[in-house]
């Protein structure tokens, strides 16, 4: 699309468009020549990028050039998707898929648990064979792909032509429900029903037989007048495209998906966050990160009001604009946080001279400050009569948060995926909450928007080789931007080696993304999965452990020339698997502790070594 | 189908004498489960893979793996063992297992909650007190069961000794057992034959002997593949009729699967008895169906071919033929419950576990219970089919110690709990078996306390119903062959069984398909006010069923599937 638009402009300075020479109408032709004849070639070429953006941004409406008519010469390919428990429709499946070919259609049977649904609005032919069970249940493996077509991501499914066979059980209270539920769907989508959806008894081997035989002729009645052609295939958005969002002015972007990823008996409560970012024209790389801005907690902004005694409806003056001061400080000021300025600041206020003191001791003050927050600074120095003014020209503003990114457009389109744990604590007898995280976990509504923007990272990027190995050491939510890395290796068909090593409290309730993991391990595209639990023997394990047991392994993918990748915790998990990593390179390098050290630091110059942690 | 073999068939042929990947398996700490073929190996082992279906959903939308965890079934012929070997079954359900022990209907032990890092260690402690769970599960001969018969001790322990023979000389022989779970060397040389008996091949699909000494059935040896029927002469164990071709195991909508009992062939000379059983069991690895698992099983050889094939074999198997069946009587497939004397001074204790479920629950310390029993007993326990729970030969000092442990735990000695109760059995279910598609071990209590009502409505609370419940078809706990009984639909449904007879000698029929509790109740509340006025003395409520014509007795296996009323 973008290619051939250059093309045009290229062409524009020799010869006019006409309705021969393009597809345009008449009137669109005359408009487009009177606005290109004005435009200079730097506008021309902003101009063709941002129409490849608008365009990237519509993935999924085939364009409008792309819908014509295909040749009925080529051959109708169908999809058959089939969801079974005891194997009765994958045997009606497999039927279907002899009789196509032996009628030359190109048949592809696929378990609906192995089919990324993503796709199926590019299909042009699709068989549903699926049972019912439970009480009118999907079968387990076609929960996914049920839950899929009924949530809010299903996709519109125009042009795409259908069929069901449903099989059940009259015996039931809910016969072939599943079967009905996707046959109602499918037409809610927009799709066509090619023949009507058949529910069969125990006793389904004859009408199964009919049901295959009139969606045969359906197809190929249809194929012969002329097959949809498919749209165009869900790649990554066009990366020409200029967002009008950024970290100044966020995207407001809806919250698809929000729960908790630690299984039950856990300590801890880490968060799958997913957002949408459609026509945002928003892209990101795996390896970059996106910001948040949070809002503090009103329990602590009325807090704080009240101890002033000031009015949450009286309007302050911020630099962003005019609000009420119950606004300011939950949407634009810091709140949680206390610095040097502001106390120093502060202490002018008051008057008083043990806080004087205070300020003065410089390591006093930042002892006093951790762990506090403005409630604290009002309770331990009062000041009377301050003006809403006066305090909110002390604070700061409420900073956004980052989060790696722990998906890739090339598998999601336009959502963007979070990993996020919750932070609580106690300090000073009062209950403490991460402003970000808490509000994502505790004070957001599914419908609510989350304003984000996209915080690019060139210093955490996959190899441009697929072919390179690569080593990935993500304990907690340091595993967040190793999901987009394999989501993006799968998807370009990458064959390099990847290890990925993980840790946390408890293998049962922690492993965060375990399923995931384990399936790219069974495609063969993660080679090794290495777990640290600390809590689940007597001596702690940690990854810097599993990373020394596993040195000869490790320095044996350093020499085939694999890259290193470490996100998480930067206080103590970084430098603990830094030293991890000297001693593997000097123990099985035979180097000494500073050349290895030294070694490391090539490799990072390399880049060969890179690290996402905070 | 076609003749192509089953995935299971190949793999267990490929498996290098079970050994498979197991091993490399148990090494894998990224997931809790084993690989795929593994999880059937393992089953020869004696232990099933399984999850926690409870957490299936929430943990899948979690993006966690299902909670693998194994079940491990001990191989314990005739269900005896000793207080040593309790304690030390007791310990290993804490350290290893979710706190329970199961008692089976097969006479041995449960272990419930696996998670694969403990089963080397549970495998090892299991054989430290003398015991193994070798064969317990997989296309092997399984648990040998027997008649607990308390009373006659002489007879006893022949039956057991006999028992343990036949498990003995049907237990698979890989070395594989050993390496795997109990850390020993390689010990197999090339060329020499590692399953002497079973071959590569092992036996098409599970098979199932029980011993029975008349008039007690209590090992319902007509569900079994082989039952033995003892004959008693003149107090002396001359030999045993031989029935063949039992077993319940059957599919919904599968008219070509039904539960079958056995047919008594002949008599065999008692120390003949365990060469016959050898000799049938290579009959069925020879003959049986290796294309079709779910035609595998031993019934269906013998409705394959018939009697009259199955002499033939037989007297080419085992040398000679049998001898005409002798006449024998059943009274009775349940337990005795309270305490009874034996004929050599000792007395015995059956207490009676529901569902065999082995804890400490709040208000009812079962476990402990049992553990401080296990301290004092001199005796042994055995096991019983019906998944009770036998303590045997108590000295007359240790009865009055005894006694007062069972008083002060509240253990059911059978004086506590309804006779309902005492009789009702029901398998595993939810939420550790695979193949549950309704509740049954955690709805039994349930079920019983309002059958109990309506029993006591109709004014009969006196009068032991054999009820038994499974979650599927598969008929663990033999509920075909319960005077009601019920087996899962999917949560909350049933199809509804009526009218065997209380002796194991008749099963029930397919009375409602599918049906709820409310209905179930339903049909069986005018029934029972009709059997409490017009019953027979001493008439149990399955034959009443039939004699009033309410549901009628034989029923060829093509009408089992066939619901005798839709409204
Ligand atoms: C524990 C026990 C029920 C109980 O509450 O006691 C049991 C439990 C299971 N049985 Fe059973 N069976 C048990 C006695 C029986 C019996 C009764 C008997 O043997 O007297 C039968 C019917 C007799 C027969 O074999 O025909 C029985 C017929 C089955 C079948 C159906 C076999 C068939 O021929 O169709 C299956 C499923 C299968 O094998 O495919 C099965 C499978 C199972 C499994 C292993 C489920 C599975 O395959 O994944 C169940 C494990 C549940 C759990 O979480 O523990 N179980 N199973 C019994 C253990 C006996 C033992 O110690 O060996
Ligand atoms: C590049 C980058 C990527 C990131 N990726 C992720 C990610 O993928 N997932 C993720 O969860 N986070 C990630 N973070 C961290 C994230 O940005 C936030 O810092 C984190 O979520 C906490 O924010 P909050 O607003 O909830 O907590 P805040 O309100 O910011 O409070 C956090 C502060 O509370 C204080 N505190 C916390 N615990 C205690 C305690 N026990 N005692 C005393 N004081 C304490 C500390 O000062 C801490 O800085 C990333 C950060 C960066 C810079
Ligand atoms: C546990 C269970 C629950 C079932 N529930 C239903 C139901 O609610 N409605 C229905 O129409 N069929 C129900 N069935 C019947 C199955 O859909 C039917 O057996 C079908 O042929 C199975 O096809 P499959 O082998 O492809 O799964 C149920 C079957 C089972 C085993
Ligand atoms: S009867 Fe069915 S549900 Fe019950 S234990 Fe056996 S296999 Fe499981």
């Amino acid at each position: 699309m973008l290619a051939k638009l250059v093309i045009y402009n290229r062409c524009l300075f020799l010869l006019e468009l006409t309705t021969q020479n393009s597809p345009l109408t008449e009137e669109q032709a005359r408009q487009l020549n009177e606005l290109l004849k004005g435009l200079e070639g730097h506008q021309i070429d902003w101009l063709s990028g941002y129409i490849a953006g608008w365009r990237a941004s519509q993935v999924g409406q085939p364009a409008a050039g792309a819908s014509g008519a295909v040749p009925s010469a080529e051959t109708p390919s169908l999809t058959v998707l089939y969801g079974s428990q005891t194997g009765n429709a994958e045997g009606v499946a497999e039927l279907l898929g002899e009789k196509a070919k032996a009628r030359g259609i190109k048949a592809t049977i696929v378990d609906m648990a192995d089919y990324k649904p993503r796709q199926l609005k590019s299909e042009s032919f699709v068989a549903i064979l699926a049972s019912t069970h439970g009480e009118g249940d999907p079968p387990d493996s076609a929960i996914e792909f049920h839950e899929f077509l009924h949530s809010r991501k299903a996709p519109g499914l125009k042009g795409v032509h259908y069929g069901v066979l449903a099989l059940g059980d009259t015996s039931y209270e809910h016969f072939c429900q599943t079967g009905k539920d996707f046959d109602s769907r499918f037409s809610d989508l927009g799709a066509t029903a090619l023949t009507e959806r058949v529910d069969c008894d125990l006793d389904y081997d004859d009408p199964a037989e009919a049901w295959v035989e009139s969606m045969l002729s359906a197809i190929e009645a249809k194929a012969g007048a002329s097959a949809p052609a498919a749209a165009p295939g869900a790649g990554a958005p066009g990366t020409a495209a200029k967002s009008a969002y950024n970290r100044r002015n966020p995207f407001p972007a809806p919250v698809l998906e929000n729960l908790v990823l630690n299984g039950r008996g856990s300590n801890k409560e880490t968060r799958h966050i997913e957002l949408s970012l459609e026509d945002s024209g928003l892209n990101y790389k795996p390896g970059d990160a996106v910001g948040i801005y949070p809002q503090n907690n009103p329990r602590l902004v009325a807090a704080i009001i009240e101890r002033l005694g000031l009015d949450v409806e009286e309007t302050v003056a911020l630099s962003e604009g005019e609000a009420t001061l119950a606004d300011s400080l939950r949407h634009y000021r810091e709140i949680t946080v206390l610095t040097r300025p502001l106390l120093e600041q502060w202490a002018g206020h008051s008057g008083d001279a043990q806080l004087q003191k205070l300020v003065e001791d410089h390591g006093a003050l930042t002892e006093w400050m951790r762990g506090r927050d403005l409630l604290d600074l009002i309770e331990a120095w009062p000041v009377e009569g301050m003006g809403a003014d006066t305090l909110t020209a002390m604070l700061r503003k409420l900073p956004p948060r980052l989060y790696s990114i722990a998906s890739s457009q090339a598998a999601v389109d336009e959502e963007v995926h979070m990993t996020i744990a919750t932070v609580r604590y106690e300090t000073h007898g009062r209950e403490r909450e991460g402003v970000a995280s808490t509000w994502l976990s505790d004070r957001l509504e599914d419908e609510k928007t989350v304003p984000v923007y996209i915080d690019p990272n060139k210093n955490f990027k996959l190899p441009e080789d697929d072919d390179a190995p690569i080593i990935m050491i993500g304990p907690g939510t340091g595993v967040a931007p190793f999901r987009s890395f394999m989501q993006e290796r799968e998807e370009r068909g990458a064959k390099g080696r990847s290890w990925l090593f993980f840790g946390e409290q408890h293998f049962h309730s922690d492993f965060l993304y375990q399923s995931e993991w384990l399936n790219w391990r069974r495609q063969g595209l993660l080679e090794h999965v290495t777990g640290a639990f600390s809590r689940d023997q007597e001596e702690k394990v940690y990854v810097q452990n599993r990373i020394r047991d596993y040195a000869t392994e490790i320095w044996s993918w350093l020499q085939d020339g694999a890259y290193l990748y470490v996100c998480g915790d930067a206080d103590a998990m970084a430098p603990d698997v830094n030293e991890a990593l000297i001693d593997v390179v000097a123990l099985e390098g035979n180097r000494g502790r500073d050349v290895a050290t030294e070694y490391l630091r090539d490799l990072a110059r390399e880049k060969r070594y890179q690290r996402d942690v905070y | 189908m076609a003749d192509k073999l089953p995935e299971d068939e190949i793999i267990k042929r490929e498996s290098r004498y079970l050994r498979g990947t197991i091993a490399e398996g148990l090494a894998d700490d990224a997931t809790g489960a084993l690989a795929e073929a593994d999880t059937k190996l393992t089953k020869f082992h004696g232990s099933y893979q399984q999850d926690d279906r409870d957490v299936r959903d929430e943990r899948r939308k979690q993006k966690l793996e299902p909670l693998y965890m194994h079940m491990v079934r001990l191989r314990i012929p005739g269900g005896v063992l000793s207080p040593d070997q309790w304690l030390g079954l007791d310990d290993v359900s804490d350290e290893c297992a979710n706190h329970t022990l199961r008692l089976t209907t097969r006479q041995t032990f449960q272990f419930h909650g696996v998670f694969k890092n403990k089963m080397r260690t549970l495998m090892q402690r299991v054989n430290a007190v003398g015991i193994d769970s070798k064969g317990a599960c997989g296309d092997v001969n399984r648990n040998v069961v027997s008649n607990v018969n308390p009373h006659e001790s002489q007879l006893h322990a022949e039956i057991h000794r006999l028992s343990t023979e036949i498990s003995e000389r049907l237990m698979w022989r890989s070395s594989a057992y050993a390496e795997i779970w109990l850390g020993e060397e390689c010990v197999h040389r090339v060329g020499e034959e590692e399953e002497p008996f079973y071959s590569y091949c092992y036996l098409p699909r599970k098979f199932k002997i029980a011993l029975a000494v008349p008039p007690e059935n209590d090992a319902d040896v007509f569900a079994n593949d082989i039952g033995l029927i003892a004959i008693v002469e003149g107090g002396k164990l001359r030999g045993f009729n031989i029935a063949v071709g039992g077993g319940m195991g059957t599919t919904y909508g599968e008219p070509e699967t039904y539960p079958r009992l056995g047919e008594v062939a002949g008599f065999v000379p008692a120390e003949q008895a365990a060469d016959a059983c050898v000799a049938i069991t290579a009959i069925q690895r020879d003959h049986g169906c290796r294309t079709n698992r779910s035609h595998a099983r031993f019934k269906y050889t013998m409705d394959d071919y018939g009697m009259a094939w199955f002499h033939e074999r037989f007297r080419e198997y085992h040398g000679q033929a049998m001898e005409e069946a002798r006449p024998y009587e059943f009274d009775h497939n349940g337990d005795r419950f309270g305490w009874v004397e034996g004929e050599n001074g000792n007395s015995h204790l059956t207490l009676h576990i529901d569902s065999g479920r082995i804890a400490d629950w709040d208000g009812y310390p079962l476990r402990t219970g049992l553990r401080e029993i296990a301290k004092v007993h001199t005796g042994e326990f055995r096991i019983t089919c019906n998944q009770n729970l036998v303590l045997a030969n108590v000295t007359p000092q240790q009865k009055g110690p005894i006694q007062a442990l069972v008083d002060q735990y509240g253990l059911r000695d059978g004086t506590r709990a309804t006779p309902l109760a005492r009789n009702a059995m029901s398998c595993v279910a939810f939420p550790t078996c695979g193949l549950a598609m309704a509740e049954s071990e955690r709805y039994l209590p349930t079920l019983v306390e309002k059958l109990d009502g309506l029993m006591g409505k109709v004014g009969f609370s006196d009068q032991p119903i054999n009820v038994r419940v499974t979650g599927c078809p598969n008929g663990c706990a033999r509920p075909y062959l319960g005077e009601i009984g019920l087996t899962g639909k999917a949560l909350g449904k049933y199809n509804l069984y009526l009218g065997a007879d209380h002796k194991g000698e008749r099963m029930n029929r397919l009375y409602r398909e599918n049906i709820d509790e409310t209905t179930i109740f339903g049909i069986l509340e005018p029934m029972l006010e009709r059997y409490a006025k017009e019953r027979e003395s001493g008439e149990y409520f399955g034959d009443f069923l039939v004699r009033a014509g309410i549901v009628e007795g034989e029923r060829l296996p093509s009408m089992f599937h066939e619901a005798l009323t839709t409204e």
